[in-house]
């Protein structure tokens, strides 16, 4: 039975063309790669190839035709030991090819189906576990946030051969920041890695050894020089799980300070929560306290996933108590109420916390009761808890320092109204930094950052008590 | 315009000279550390029996995808598809110097590697036309394929961006102390991106098992070589990092090889990174959409009847007498229907179930 040569696509959209020109005729023989036609469209003229062997049987359109439809059959060719005669034996396809030609449209699984939206399924929900339970009588030890990260970095060295942490100054120099310091004498230069100033490269470095099963803790010295690694870490370690259909993933951990420190103007400047908030396949975690901060690392670095862990620099001096336990791990994606209350939610995560903390004894001070609510992390959010309470306040006022276009709190806002929208006494208020450039000079850097009486300021408008 | 500069560039590469492989030893060392660049060996004489492998695995990367090709014209594919025809002879070389652990990773003209890296036909085909059992279950398609069994670590869609992720493999087979080595591959197009020179850098400082292989064929999608890079000569972009390179002729699968031992031995043996230029030839364009206008008729035809990877081992299997026509006729014939296979089987395999849009996106 003859081969049908079908009129090929140059593209996926493309629906018909121009059969050009052919340069074989009928009898010649042709083996796989010899080119038989010219087919031209619009934007292009491509050679047509032969893919099996055989004597060219028929052709059944002829040179100069316009408008040849995909899929039309242009040539038959004829098999080894097939004659003249076996061409009347009827258009055949080799049973490869059968199911090609009509489209499968009895199928449940048929792409235009999916067109349907009803017909999206639902998006898995995560759960994330509760916090562990401190047990009564815990030792509590004042601890600086910049410590507390660089105990949770040893605790998980000590325990995992595979961890090891990369970047630039984080060995000899004891880090930018100081944040691992003392890493280099207990573990040696294998595992802490001081690396040239090549984000771009040591990221992807990382996220390879990542995909051979190593763990590593690439420190960038700020997040905004990130801004060159971002396509490793979008492109190569967030997509990469689904793209391999399961097969590896990135176990990886990238950490350093984010957002504005002080007087380093704008291109030192920039909160990227909302960014990689944005990305599937990325766990993004901002903590706050120190506690947060070295519970919340720890389980960064178990996790199977590539984790974008923020810090701040003008938090890591700060002191807060941390439960002196032996291996403290906290649930990333779960949010923590910081302050309970009745009156307003506030909901922040990283420096914001600082703005939402004062706010909220100034507003108890005007006897207004607020609820304040730490994201810890942005990536997958904890909306169970940040609706829950807008239940009881019916108000909200959502705090960080980053861009307001596309923030976190944007996000906050339509989903508190899509899922709330009846428990909402007031609109939602999202206060976040200026649409601007960070500033150098210190008046202007004032301004562009947000304030604790712009969050006072907002409580009192979602509760009406101007 | 565009026609003589790729004219200049062919003459200048002289991709595909069936003469022995050249060396381009690194600069006389500075003080500080010295590079004994290694001497470029002469093709390797291969046994009947390498012969015929060779033979075999190069013609089932040609004809499967010829057929890819069919099964893109004929809708069954989609996105973007890049073909792997005239360049066979490199991954089918290189794959022949590997050892259990030793791990691959390219860009997106994927399908070659991965069936030299021993993948399963119909899996790739699978993935190709987006059916739940391609090697990533229908999600990654053409540019996106993985296999952990098989040490393929992709299939990467960036160009470039493979070059840091091989990187790191070689970083944890050091880490390790394993004396496997990380197989990268990149265009000649990708060897002007950044990262590729910031790899460089790392992989000479640690002294990372990494061969860094550039298989220049010549064009960067549509752009001539010598229209896109300074230093066409890709086997010295590794000099400013004290990493040895040598030129390969390959369209020819045992100069392949023998440059393919001499820089695993190299990275095995704790030297460092070392580069292989192959200088291949990509009959097609450089995706299924490209009618390649950017270079004379002339100039494929030429290398297809004079250089082609595959024409060359046939002559040699018939002069010695290891193989005659019809014994030929008989691998081709079993090729054919291993891909054959392949496409009824990945036409026949349904698509992805639906819940599988959420699946696979963090663990």
């Amino acid at each position: 039975m003859p081969v049908e040569i079908l009129m090929p696509a140059l593209s996926p959209t493309m629906e018909e063309g121009n059969l050009a020109k052919w340069l074989k005729k009928e009898g010649d023989s042709v083996a796989p790669g010899d080119v038989i036609a010219e087919i031209e469209t619009d934007k292009a003229t491509m050679e047509v190839e032969a893919v099996d062997e055989g004597k060219i049987g028929k052709l059944l359109i002829s040179e100069g035709t316009e408008g040849v439809k995909v899929n039309t059959p242009i040539a038959l060719l004829l098999a080894d030991g097939e004659t003249e005669a076996d061409l009347d034996k009827g258009p055949a396809k080799p049973a490869a090819e059968a199911p090609a030609a009509q489209p499968d449209d009895d199928k449940a699984e048929a792409p235009q189906a999916k067109a349907d939206a009803a017909k999206v399924p639902a998006a898995p929900k995560m759960e994330a576990a509760a916090d562990p339970d401190i047990p009564e009588g815990t030792e509590m030890v004042s601890t600086t946030v910049r410590e507390a990260l660089r105990d949770a970095m040893a605790e998980e060295m000590r325990s995992d051969e595979r961890v090891f942490v990369m970047g630039e100054e984080v060995a000899e120099y004891q880090g930018a920041y100081k944040v691992t310091q003392g890493l280099l004498q207990e573990f040696g230069d294998k595992r802490v890695v001081d690396t040239p100033i090549t984000e771009h490269g040591f990221a992807g470095v990382g996220v390879g050894a990542a995909f051979a099963g190593l763990k590593p803790i690439v420190e960038f010295m700020t997040f905004n020089f990130a801004m060159q690694a971002i396509d490793q870490i979008v492109n190569s370690a967030a997509k990469t799980l689904y793209m391999a259909g399961g097969q590896m993933g990135a176990p990886i951990v990238f950490r350093g300070p984010n957002g504005a420190a002080a007087r380093v103007a704008a291109q030192h400047s920039q909160c990227y929560a909302a960014w990689y908030s944005h990305v599937p396949g990325l766990k993004v975690v901002m903590p706050y306290t120190a506690a947060d901060a070295k519970g919340l690392l720890k389980a960064a670095i178990r996790d199977p996933n590539p984790v974008i862990f923020l810090e701040n620099e003008i938090l890591y001096g700060q002191s807060f108590d941390v439960p002196k336990l032996d291996d403290f791990v906290l649930p990333i994606g779960k949010a923590r109420i910081h302050k309970q209350g009745k009156d307003a939610t506030i909901v922040s995560f990283g420096i914001g916390m600082t703005y939402a903390v004062k706010a909220a004894e100034e507003l108890a001070g005007a006897g207004i009761d607020v609820e304040v609510i730490d994201l810890r992390t942005i990536r997958p959010m904890d909306l169970d808890t940040v609706i829950e309470s807008v239940k009881k306040t019916n108000r909200l006022v959502t705090v960080e320092e980053g861009y307001p276009q596309s923030s976190v709190g944007a996000h906050i806002a339509s989903q508190v109204m899509q899922r709330a929208f009846d428990h909402l006494d007031a609109p939602v208020i999202t206060v976040a930094g200026r649409d601007v450039p960070m500033p150098y000079a210190a008046n202007l850097e004032k301004l562009a950052l947000p304030n604790v009486a712009e969050v006072v300021e907002a409580v009192k408008a979602v509760t009406y008590r101007n | 315009m565009a026609r003589a500069a790729s004219k200049t560039a062919a003459s200048k590469t002289a991709a595909g000279k069936t003469t022995a492989t050249k060396a381009r030893p690194a600069k006389k060392p500075s003080a500080g550390g010295a590079v004994q660049a290694p001497k470029s060996p002469p093709p390797e004489n291969f046994t009947k029996e390498q012969e015929l492998a060779a033979y075999r695995e190069m013609l089932l990367i040609r004809r499967f995808e010829e057929k890819a090709g069919q099964l893109y014209g004929m809708g069954l594919i989609g996105g973007f598809c890049h073909l792997y025809i005239g360049q066979e002879a490199v991954v089918v070389g290189m794959q022949m110097t590997l050892k259990e652990g030793d791990q691959v990773i390219t860009g997106y003209r994927d399908h070659g590697h991965m069936l030299a890296a021993d993948m399963e036909p119909r899996g790739v085909m699978a993935e190709l036309t987006g059916r739940r059992s391609g090697y990533s279950r229908g999600k990654g398609g053409s540019m996106h394929m993985f296999s952990k069994e098989k040490n393929f670590y992709g299939g990467h869609g960036i160009v470039g961006a493979q070059v840091p992720l091989g990187t790191g493999l070689a970083f944890a087979n050091r880490y390790r102390g394993n004396d496997n080595v990380s197989l990268t591959y990149f265009g000649d197009g990708a060897a002007n991106q950044g990262q590729v020179y910031e790899s460089f850098n790392m992989a000479s400082l640690w002294k990372l098992p990494v061969i860094y292989i550039i298989e220049n064929n010549r064009y960067a999608m549509g752009t001539a070589v010598a229209r896109s890079s300074a230093e066409t000569d890709f086997s010295h972009r590794g000099l400013s990092f004290k990493i040895p390179g040598i030129q390969v002729d390959g369209m020819d699968v045992r100069a392949v090889k023998a440059a393919g031992e001499l820089a695993v031995d190299w990275c095995r043996s704790g030297k460092g990174p070392i580069i292989l230029e192959m200088q291949t030839y990509r009959y097609r364009g450089h995706s299924m959409s490209d009618p390649a206008k950017y270079r004379s008729k002339d100039e494929v035809q030429k290398m297809r009847s004079e250089h082609d990877p595959i024409e060359q081992v046939k002559q040699r299997l018939i002069a010695k007498k290891w193989a005659d026509e019809d014994a030929l006729k008989v691998i081709d014939k079993e090729v054919r229907d291993i891909v054959g296979d392949a496409a009824d089987f990945a036409q026949a395999d349904p698509e992805p179930d639906v819940s599988e849009l959420y699946t696979d996106i963090l663990l």
